[in-house]
């Protein structure tokens, strides 16, 4: 099957007869929408030509003070000066790439790995190098051996990118124990760390873990976003960098786009300053956590023969199949019966992963989460039957990245 | 009638096809639009049968693919409500979908086909895969084209020059649906020949070459740049006057009304292969009936209002 075919079947995945598990869309119904469009209401009335003119091209400074307050949750300590406003971190992924990689330049990556990120550095002809993570991340080990063998090679390696959080797509966090070794690792190998940090803080339980970025300032370029915790419609994020990467990103994103959007920004901040934000964000993470249950009780009534991870936070669970089953090969199957998740092979540059899918458990609720499991079993035992019969093993997912568009729910 | 008729684009639908049916009917609205006909454009859901009843459109065009939208049972639905509509009745749509009877009615009316077998995933189950395998190797030899009974865009579509890679081509194709259809591969000019009905009686458009570098497969299709087409395809006066009435019998054989695509292949010893045919071929800016249209010296909008003209004058038959 080809790629191409993968993005083609998520078409069906918009229509409401699907149980879609296969989006990352945040579960807006959850806001204050009339609280929120009085507020915008207002910032146009009373900030109007401010908010529809352009802006600095690092961003409000008034927002950027607030950024600071939201990143001490996860004892960040920074100054205005080192944060960059972007549009949605997805911008600032592409900058410090572009910064950063010229063709054939290594980025080490978690396996499996942000499909969105891979996307990007494959843009910029990077070679993603894939480090093993287990239940507590990323392997300190395996970045070891990984590092050692690249340097040995003579190869550059430019950048690890890590989602320490809540992994898209693997669910599981970087243990507390591991933070310091990992920044110790990479340190010695002269390796700057991106901190891809979305999910942070949308935790089930206990405190945040301190980030990357408060163990080390000059070590990690940290990027964060209000997409999960507030709203990916106004397309805010922003990245924290040592002073000279700083200053470069401002010119590439003046480059590219001028300055991020002021009415955007104006909105966060006039939300930040006059809204409970700390509790809205409780109460994200109070329906996301009644979600994973759900998925998670389903997955162990209905997928018996499956095993997954079981995320202390964030939108997705990392499914490996039973033996034998290939989840690209299986997805017009899954469409069929009105199903549809996202094949592992996204999440590699190599072509693993076929042996996986992530289900996201953001969006549907509770009860349709339990139905698209369910299905999901019909689906998995009809293609552990063919398989079988065939007697074929799962393939090469094939080097091209494809996952659904971001407005897939 | 009034000049203008009133248009119902049906597009979308549940079908593994319906994000190029979505472009399709874009595509096709845009175009009538264009060329000053009122056009609205409608998904298959719960919404559409009370749209349709409330709007009674002077015409519905189904360009739905795949599934309910080819397979006849969307078409049922609209001579239910005694709605006219754009294309082949249900009753030879569910024969044309199905690529197996598409190519027996063909067969019957003197067309050549590839030899072919149809296997649903059941036969395999209680005769034992590998003997079948074996079997269909021996009979038919390689290479082998996989596909899906019914379905469109390639969806599920392998070619098979090795016998060891038929059975993960087997698995490929029953992900899409219960029946298979495994053909002999007919090394040649690949060729896709739309016939249409503009008021002037049928007329296949010249034909289209489709070159692809590997399988002219769903990537391929859709992706501008991964073929090459040529139109009108590079073959002599003698050979396109061939193709072109080896289309217009596949239409009329399999009794298809207003629209059609065949595709076929020509042999280096120039014998025409019929491989299946679209009662509602796709319509997006790398399909190919499009394409022949504009070969053809046709403004894709005129051609569409003369489509939908003629198939307003000549109301549906019930049957």
């Amino acid at each position: 099957m080809r790629a191409s075919e993968i993005r083609a079947l998520f078409a069906v995945a918009s229509r409401p007869e699907v149980v879609s598990l296969a989006g990352g869309m945040p579960y807006l119904e959850g806001l204050p929408l009339d609280v929120i469009g009085e507020m915008a209401q207002r910032v146009i009335a009373t900030r109007g030509t401010t908010a529809l003119q352009y802006g600095s091209g690092q961003g409000d400074e008034t927002l950027r003070e607030q950024i600071l307050e939201v990143m001490r949750l996860e004892r960040i300590e920074a100054h205005p000066d080192d944060v960059v406003v972007t549009t949605g971190s997805q911008q600032a992924l592409d900058l410090v790439t572009r910064l950063f990689i010229n063709p054939g330049d290594v980025v080490v990556a978690e396996a499996p790995s942000y499909v969105g990120a891979l996307g990007v550095f494959r843009a910029y002809q990077a070679d993603v190098v894939h480090v093993p993570l287990d239940q507590d991340g990323l392997v300190p080990e395996a970045l070891e051996d990984a590092l050692t063998a690249l340097a040995r090679e003579g190869r550059r390696v430019k950048f690890l990118y890590t989602v320490p959080n809540f992994h898209n797509p693997a669910g599981v966090s970087l243990s507390a124990a591991r933070r310091p070794q990992i920044l110790e690792i990479a340190r010695r190998h002269g390796v700057l760390v991106l901190e891809d940090n979305p999910y942070g803080l949308l935790g089930f339980e206990g405190e945040p873990l301190p980030a990357l970025r408060s163990l080390d300032e000059d070590g990690v370029i940290y990027l964060g976003s209000f997409s999960k915790t507030f709203a990916p419609g106004y397309r805010v994020g922003w990245a924290v960098a040592p002073h000279a990467i700083r200053e470069k990103l401002v010119l590439a994103s003046e480059s590219a786009i001028l300055c991020p959007s002021n009415a955007s920004q104006l909105a966060i901040s006039a939300y930040l300053a006059t809204c409970d934000w700390r509790g809205q964000i409780k109460a994200f993470r109070e329906l996301y956590r009644e979600r994973r249950d759900a998925m998670v009780g389903a997955l162990a009534e209905h997928l018996p023969r499956a095993t997954w991870t079981v995320p202390d936070g964030g939108f997705y669970t990392w499914v490996r199949l039973p033996e034998g089953l290939d989840a690209k090969a299986m997805l017009p199957r899954a469409v069929t019966a009105r199903v549809a998740y996202v094949p592992g092979t996204a999440f590699y540059a190599d072509g693993q992963g076929s042996d996986h899918m992530r289900l996201s458990f953001c969006f549907p609720t509770p009860e349709r989460i339990r139905e698209g499991v369910r299905r999901l079993a019909g689906v998995i035992s009809s293609e552990s039957e063919l398989v079988d019969l065939f007697g074929v093993a799962p393939g090469d997912g094939g080097t091209s990245i494809e996952s659904p568009s971001p407005d897939l729910a | 009638m009034s000049p203008a008729p009133r248009i119902a684009v049906l597009a979308g639908g549940l079908s593994h096809e319906r994000d190029v049916s979505l472009r399709s009917g874009r595509r096709v609205a845009e175009a009538l639009r264009g060329v000053g006909i009122e056009v609205s454009v409608h998904d298959v859901d719960a919404d559409l049968v009370p749209a349709l009843t409330e709007l009674r459109p002077d015409l519905v065009w189904p360009l739905l693919h795949g599934a309910s939208g080819e397979d006849g049972s969307v078409r049922d639905v609209l001579e239910l409500l005694g709605l006219p509509y754009l294309g082949t009745d249900p009753r030879a749509s569910r024969i044309a979908w199905s690529k197996p009877g598409a190519k027996t009615v063909a067969e019957s009316a003197g067309l050549v086909t590839p030899r072919f077998v149809t296997l649903p995933q059941s036969l395999f189950r209680d005769l034992g895969a590998g003997r079948v395998l074996d079997a269909i190797t021996t009979h038919l030899g390689l290479p082998l084209v996989v596909k899906p009974a019914e379905g469109g865009s390639a969806l599920g579509v392998s070619l098979v020059t090795r016998a060891e890679d038929l059975p993960r081509a087997m698995v490929e194709c029953f992900a899409y649906g219960d029946t298979a259809m495994i053909e002999t591969a007919v090394i040649g000019v690949e060729l896709a020949v739309s016939v249409v009905d503009a008021g002037d009686g049928l007329v296949a458009l010249p034909p289209v070459e489709i070159v692809t570098d590997g399988p002219y497969d769903y990537d391929a299709r859709y992706n501008p740049g991964r073929t090459e087409y040529f139109t009108p395809a590079r073959l002599t006066p003698e050979v396109t006057a061939r193709v072109a009435d080896t289309a217009l019998r596949a239409h009329r054989a399999l009794g298809l009304r207003h629209i059609s695509r065949t595709d076929l292949i020509v042999d280096s010893a120039g014998t025409i292969h019929f491989l299946e045919v679209n009662v509602a071929p796709g319509m997006t800016e790398t399909s190919l009936l499009p394409q022949a249209a504009e070969a053809a010296g046709y403004h894709l909008g005129d051609l569409y209002r003369r489509l939908v003209l003629a198939a307003v004058d000549s109301p549906s038959e019930s049957r």
